[in-house]
């Protein structure tokens, strides 16, 4: 578990600093909930009017004027992107990072498999996830606590489950890109997040486009088609998971043959 | 004794550029083994897949007996590499990066380690981002030799160290070498290879031309030879390397001394030195004629 713990020690400091920064402003959020839920009357009307807008933010699925709606909004979309962000970052750069940064010479001349030193670092990506996840959660429940709205559970949890399984998917499939890439490659990352929640929000707007739900693991997180139902796609899900799956496995087979450059 | 390497027609392309062809080569187990050629001759590559970190094209390589890409792991556990432009990891210390090392071969090298950065003046406590060429090359060095490895792969060694402390490098070498460990170097230095290594093989374009005794391969016969003088030397066999510049004629000779006696006998000789070449010499020569054999 060397390099595990290896690569827990040097993902330590983004950890923190995601988690503060999504942690943060989902609070400054919930704390000018009650303030806004004043005023809400007339701008929930306003809100859900809004044509497209109002359809790509999902917001013509959920009341805004009612916390867990209002919740599904601002954490679909700082969670959702957030998350997504450093899910990507941290899978792209798992494998690339060591040859761009003329570390895997050193790595890989110790008597440390291939297919373990690809393992523990994925393992690492994955604990760093939950990590955030956890403690993201932990903060929003409190948040709910503290302005005395009732949380409705159930609801909470799935929607937090979507964004760690989609950030899981985002972080594997990246993963498996990593495999093949040897410069900076925190551009890609980036890319492929942002390619993939505008998919959603095209998906949000044009019936046409409904296809990309097969694509795009926001679908299965959105988080207004979740709080309206209550329910995640299960189907969307699995898909999700085994597109993870697959970006793992593209990782260990082609990793385990990479010729290393300088 | 038995060949701790040994190499079958292997071949290297990175794509369709050439990394080596066909190289047989045998280290022996115990030898300090030579690696000579130029920049880009295929030193580093034959390394670099007997590490493992790239795979052969064709052709076969065994260390220890094992197979290379088979069985690397167990490989690994018993080589010390020491790269020619070493990286660490930007953020760490140097104790960090050698307690990492150290534990990814699951040994204990505590004392050793802290000897090793003692005799190479290595602070431990400095980050690796702070550290200049030679110092990151120090680290290298301590992180090849701290674990007591079987094999030793050493890449341009002395690259960025000072004379001081390539002297050192080389005595911590001769030491592993008494104790039996086996050396695999790759130099262009040549000075550094005829000092220390018993056996050596020179590289050019990827292939082997030639692989034998320093002695052998310096030429034993061969001397060079110097003169002052105004004659025109002639009807001698056995010379190569003929320079002139102004009244001072050079070559190396490989033949016999009283015919060369003789021939000088007939001319008028100002001034005359006869020496040893140095392995420089002829290794120029190998590049000049296409890979002659010695």
């Amino acid at each position: 578990m060397t390099v595990f713990g290896h690569e827990m020690k040097r993902g330590r400091l983004a950890l923190i600093i995601w988690t503060i920064g999504i942690a943060s402003m989902i609070i400054v959020c919930m704390v000018l909930y009650p303030e806004m839920k004043k005023q809400m009357d007339g701008v929930s009307e306003m809100f859900s009017n809004m044509g497209g807008f109002t359809a790509a933010f999902g917001m013509d699925q959920v009341n805004f004027g009612e916390v867990m709606g209002f919740y599904a909004v601002e954490c679909g979309n700082i969670l959702g992107l957030g998350g997504a962000f450093y899910a990507a970052l941290l899978g792209i750069t798992a494998l690339s990072k060591e040859e761009k940064d003329h570390t895997a010479e050193f790595l890989l001349t110790h008597p440390i498999s291939r297919l373990q030193i690809t393992m523990e670092k994925w393992g690492a990506c994955v604990m760093q996830l939950l990590l955030m996840n956890g403690i993201i959660a932990a903060v929003s429940v409190a948040s709910f606590a503290a302005i005395g709205e009732e949380m409705q559970g159930k609801t909470f949890w799935l929607l937090h489950l979507a964004f760690l399984v989609m950030q899981l998917e985002v972080m594997s499939v990246c993963f498996g890109i990593s495999a093949f890439l040897k410069g900076s490659a925190m551009g890609t990352g980036i890319g492929i997040a942002t390619i993939l929640y505008f998919l959603n929000i095209i998906r949000n707007i044009s019936d046409k486009a409904e296809g990309l739900k097969y694509v795009t693991p926001f679908a299965y997180a959105d988080a207004s088609d979740i709080v309206a139902e209550a329910a995640v796609d299960e189907k969307l899900l699995m898909i999700g998971i085994l597109y993870g799956i697959v970006g793992i496995l593209v990782a260990i087979l082609y990793y385990r043959k990479k010729d290393i450059s300088v | 004794m038995n060949a701790i390497i040994s190499t079958e027609n292997l071949t290297k392309y990175y794509g369709k550029s050439r990394g080596i062809i066909d190289l047989n080569l045998d280290v022996k187990e115990g030898e300090i083994f030579g690696f000579i050629g130029p920049n880009g001759a295929g030193k580093s590559t034959t390394m670099r897949v007997l590490l493992g970190l790239v795979s052969p094209t064709s052709g076969s390589a065994e260390v220890f007996g094992k197979q290379v890409g088979r069985q690397q792991k167990e490989i690994l556990s018993r080589i010390g590499y020491l790269p020619s432009e070493a990286m660490f990891y930007s953020g760490m210390r140097v104790a960090e990066v050698l307690k990492l090392s150290a534990k990814l071969y699951g040994k204990n090298c505590e004392q050793r380690r802290k000897d090793l950065c003692e005799r190479f003046a290595l602070d431990e406590k400095r980050k690796i981002s702070e550290l200049s060429l030679g110092n990151r090359k120090k680290v290298a060095i301590v992180s090849a030799f701290q674990h007591d490895p079987e094999l030793l792969i050493l890449d341009e060694p002395t690259s960025g160290l000072d004379p001081l402390m390539q002297k050192e490098f080389f005595d911590l070498v001769e030491e592993c070498h008494k104790k039996g460990r086996s050396v695999l170097l790759s130099s262009h230095v040549l000075s550094e290879v005829q000092q220390h290594c018993g056996r050596a093989a020179i590289l050019r374009e990827g292939r082997l031309i030639a692989c034998s005794s320093v002695e052998q391969l310096a030429g034993k016969q061969c001397r060079k030879v110097e003169i002052k003088t105004r004659d025109k030397i002639g009807g001698l066999e056995g010379i190569r390397r003929m320079e002139t510049t102004g009244q001072r004629v050079s070559f190396l000779y490989e033949g016999d001394m009283s015919k060369l006696l003789k021939v000088l006998n007939q001319i008028d000789v100002q001034d005359l030195i006869i020496s040893e070449p140095e392995l420089e010499e002829v290794f120029l020569h190998y590049y000049e004629k296409g890979g002659v054999q010695a």
